[in-house]
């Protein structure tokens, strides 16, 4: 499938591709070639440039350099339109949805040109059915699970008739069971002979889908190889560019006294599509880490207020920290009594973008290290207090004066962790801790999270990332539907296991039947 | 008491004319995205340039194209502002408003007091000498259909055309709809323009028929009733047709309890306030209940959008 040796030209071939944006070459003389039917991985950490490269193939961005052969033929892709007019069909990461309008409405728009909506509808109906993606075209976006959403993006795809797919990191949002049923129908179009590019950092499911990988570093191909053959640890260091560094993993302890308590926690939302928790309740023992899985959009966010203190509970003792009831308390007394937290979004909730860090850190930590008293704001310890954080996590920033904007995702986050960390608190409770991270940043986290376990704190972790909440924690739990699973030991816990308690099937009930092996749940 | 009543309806189809003109233009910009606080301010454009051309050249149809024409003008202004040079909308449009207001008065400085010939009533044999059917339905000036007529090629554009869909997911999300391949800014500019024009005629209708004459600040507030009628009719065309009567019936609900206030006993500014009372108190109404959900703004409204190169 993948050496065509008959001559016949590769279906994309991309030569010397070169673009620059202000300050970065995101890409540098990429080239690579795409045969039809071949599965080809694109591989390369937050930042590698996939996300630029695939843009530029699909019209959305225009490279400075270099030229795109289809078929064997220069093309020049002016926009979206141009390149699906030649075949080129795209599922983006961020999906291109839009929220208030129906399935149909929303297919109808990628489509080229104007459809009859009756005829849309039907075959709709005809291609879900035909690769397993089934889809009610009537329903409006907001109403669907993420994997739904994906399948309506797929779909609209695939009514192109499109010769190549590019996926842009489609797993980083679905179940395990949504990822399998995903692979199927992406081997069906490969055997069709539509040729799809599949961008990933994630290296088992390359290793499992892929017939060739390219690998990208700081916008350059750094290496090609046949994933079946290689080894995960090989493209790792590849994509990383560095020998991979083992987490020094703390051995198992014995539980000890509880020092996190949530206890039948019930919240009604205050959001149009948000979530209602439903008597949520676990436990964390000092040096703990628990985690608290999930798909994104089952509660997580609701969860996060009600922990930090955002949203306040009227029962007191449904969330106790050290025994003490602190339901009722908002964000500042929960700190005070030794609750910190770190919020999923970093720009505009953990940090404000447009201050400094020094402010960043003091609008968190002002009375935990007492850099405010009496309403007036210490400067000299805050500064001191933003250089520590900045040294002891490496923060790659100018100083305590540098706004927080200007720094990285990655480094941003090293940030925002150090500041609630180096408060000793009694329990943190980080959501997305590594979300958008590059991988040393996300190594550095995951280590301080194991430190500060092992100094006798407990640790929540809400992710969606299920091979980090393996990693890192002892438990885990998952969120479906605002109903929080029974607690799993991480030890022996498979995959197979979380995917189910996730609710790998959307629309079946949030009471997923005791796990082991059955199966048949997953169609 | 039938003549009565038919009075009554006539004048509130008259009162609620010009709010519908500029809340349908309104809704448009708004479904695309835009948000437009200057439909005040292209509303008396729009009056004094319909007033001015009218009297000028004696024609009432070049008049109110004109008035169309000067709000799309004053509208492509603001557009230039918030979607080229990405200025902030709210600000934006109020300082359209001012400038409006003032703009109008100088050019209508000339034409206070002047006197002009209204609109012609329709006039269909038969139709329009039918008792109480007549006077209420067919005896009104062109604009007043023109509006209705607006209305409805508005709902249907919006619900079942291509290019309304392609408006719709614009102002649903601006990154997906460039991201598929749209031109987000381009359809903003047109949805803008079409507000700005609904504006003038709005204006247009007042200046023309409502009152023919031209004062300074004759619209007395009714682009901001618009502006809240669109929030009332949650977006809709007709909620808002809906909506542009029950204010329209506030308003000579008041005029009427002033002529009568001896009646009631309460000070007639009571009366004038009530049309506003009525905006506020639906407005908590829409975005505070447990339905809030049901009245969904477009998602990206009010948001400047730069696509990324």
């Amino acid at each position: 499938m993948t050496n065509d040796a008959a001559g016949a030209p590769p279906r994309l071939e991309l030569r010397r591709i070169t673009k620059r944006f202000p300050g970065v070459v995101a890409n540098d003389g990429v080239s690579f070639s795409v045969q039809p039917g071949e599965i080809h991985a694109l591989l390369g950490e937050n930042g590698a440039g996939k996300s630029t490269l695939v843009k530029i193939i699909y019209g959305v961005l225009h490279a400075d350099e270099g030229e795109v052969l289809w078929n064997g033929q220069a093309v020049t892709l002016a926009n979206p339109h141009a390149a699906r007019r030649i075949g080129v069909g795209m599922v983006f990461q961020h999906f291109s949805l839009f929220d208030g309008m129906s399935v149909l409405e929303n297919i109808a728009l990628g489509l080229e040109g104007k459809s009859d909506m009756r005829k849309l509808n039907d075959r709709i109906i005809e291609v879900s059915k035909a690769y397993g993606l089934p889809l009610d075209p009537r329903r409006e976006i907001h109403t669907l699970s993420v994997g739904e959403r994906q399948r309506v993006e797929i779909v609209r795809c695939l009514l192109q008739d499109p010769k190549l797919l590019i996926m842009d990191e489609p797993t980083s949002v679905l179940t395990p069971q949504e990822v399998e049923r995903l692979f199927g129908t992406l081997r069906q179009l490969s055997a069709e002979g539509c040729s799809i590019l599949y961008i990933s950092h994630k290296l088992q499911e390359i290793k499992d889908l892929c017939h060739h990988a390219t690998i990208l570093r700081g916008g350059k191909v750094v290496g090609e190889c046949d994933p079946a053959t290689e080894s995960t640890r090989g493209m790792a260091q590849m994509m990383i560019g560095a020998e991979l560094k083992t987490l020094a993993r703390r051995g198992a302890r014995p539980r000890t006294a509880t020092r996190f308590n949530v206890d039948n926690l019930s919240l009604a939302t205050d959001q149009p599509f948000g979530i209602n928790l439903k008597s949520i309740g676990f436990e964390v023992a000092a040096g703990e880490i628990f985690g608290i899985a999930g798909v994104a959009g089952n509660g997580q966010n609701e969860l996060m207020r009600a922990l930090s203190g955002e949203l306040t509970v009227a029962q007191p003792s449904s969330i106790r920290l050290d025994g003490k009831p602190v339901g009722n308390l908002g964000v500042e007394p929960r700190r005070a009594l030794g609750l910190c937290c770190v919020p999923e979004e970093r720009n505009g909730h953990a940090a404000v973008p447009d201050m400094s860090l020094a402010s960043n850190a003091l609008i968190s930590a002002r009375n935990r290290m007492k850099l405010a008293v009496g309403g007036w704001i210490k400067h000299d310890a805050t500064r001191e207090f933003a250089e520590r954080i900045i040294q002891e996590f490496g923060v790659k920033a100018r100083g305590p004066e540098s706004a927080a904007r200007s720094l990285s995702g990655g480094n941003l986050q090293k940030y925002i962790v150090g500041r609630e960390i180096l408060q000793t608190p009694e329990v943190l409770v980080i959501a997305q801790p590594t979300w958008g991270v590059d991988a040393g940043a996300a190594a550095a986290i995951h280590q301080a999270l194991f430190n500060l376990a092992q100094n006798g704190a407990g640790i929540v972790v809400v992710s969606q990332d299920l091979d980090e909440l393996l990693t890192l924690c002892d438990r885990l739990a998952v969120l479906n539907v605002g109903s929080l699973s029974r607690a799993i030991d991480t030890a022996d816990a498979s995959m197979e296991e979380i995917g189910l308690l996730m609710g790998g099937l959307h629309g079946m009930s949030a009471e997923v039947p005791a796990v082991h092996g059955s199966a048949q749940n997953v169609a | 008491m039938t003549d009565f009543l038919v009075l009554i309806t006539v004048s509130i189809v008259i009162a609620a004319t010009p709010m519908l003109f500029a809340a349908v233009g309104e809704l448009v910009a708004e479904r695309s995205g835009v948000l437009n606080l200057g439909v005040e301010g292209m509303m008396l454009i729009g009056a004094v340039v319909g007033f001015g051309v009218t009297m000028s050249t004696g024609s009432a149809i070049l008049g109110i194209g004109s008035a169309a024409l000067a709000g799309a003008a004053l509208a492509l202004v603001f557009a230039v502002l918030v979607l080229t040079l990405m200025a902030n909308q709210v600000a934006t449009g109020l300082a359209l408003t001012i400038f409006g207001i003032g703009l109008s008065a100088l050019i209508g400085a000339g034409f206070v007091g002047m006197p002009i010939a209204g609109l012609p009533k329709l006039d269909i044999p038969v139709l329009s000498t039918l008792p109480i059917i007549g006077p209420l339905l067919f005896q009104y000036d062109a604009m007043v259909y023109l509006s209705i007529a607006l209305t409805v090629a508005v709902g249907w554009f919006l619900k079942y055309t291509h290019a309304g869909m392609v408006l719709r997911a614009v102002g649903e999300s601006a990154e997906s709809a460039h991201s598929i391949g749209h031109p987000v800014i381009g359809v903003r500019y047109l949805a803008t323009m079409f507000g700005g024009a609904m504006a003038g005629l709005g204006g247009a209708f007042l200046s023309l028929s409502v009152t023919p004459m031209w004062a300074e600040n004759m619209t007395s507030g009714r682009g901001w009733i618009a502006l809240a009628l669109v929030v009332f009719g949650s977006w809709r065309p007709g909620r808002v047709l809906l909506g542009a009567y029950i204010f329209g019936g506030v308003t000579i609900l008041q005029l009427h309890a002033q002529g009568s206030g001896s009646t009631v006993g309460l000070p007639s500014q009571v009366f004038t306030m009530l049309p506003y009372l009525a905006t506020i108190a639906v407005l908590t109404i829409i975005s505070a209940g447990p339905w809030r959900g049901r009245f969904q703004a477009p998602a990206c409204l009010g948001q400047s959008f730069r696509p990324s190169v």
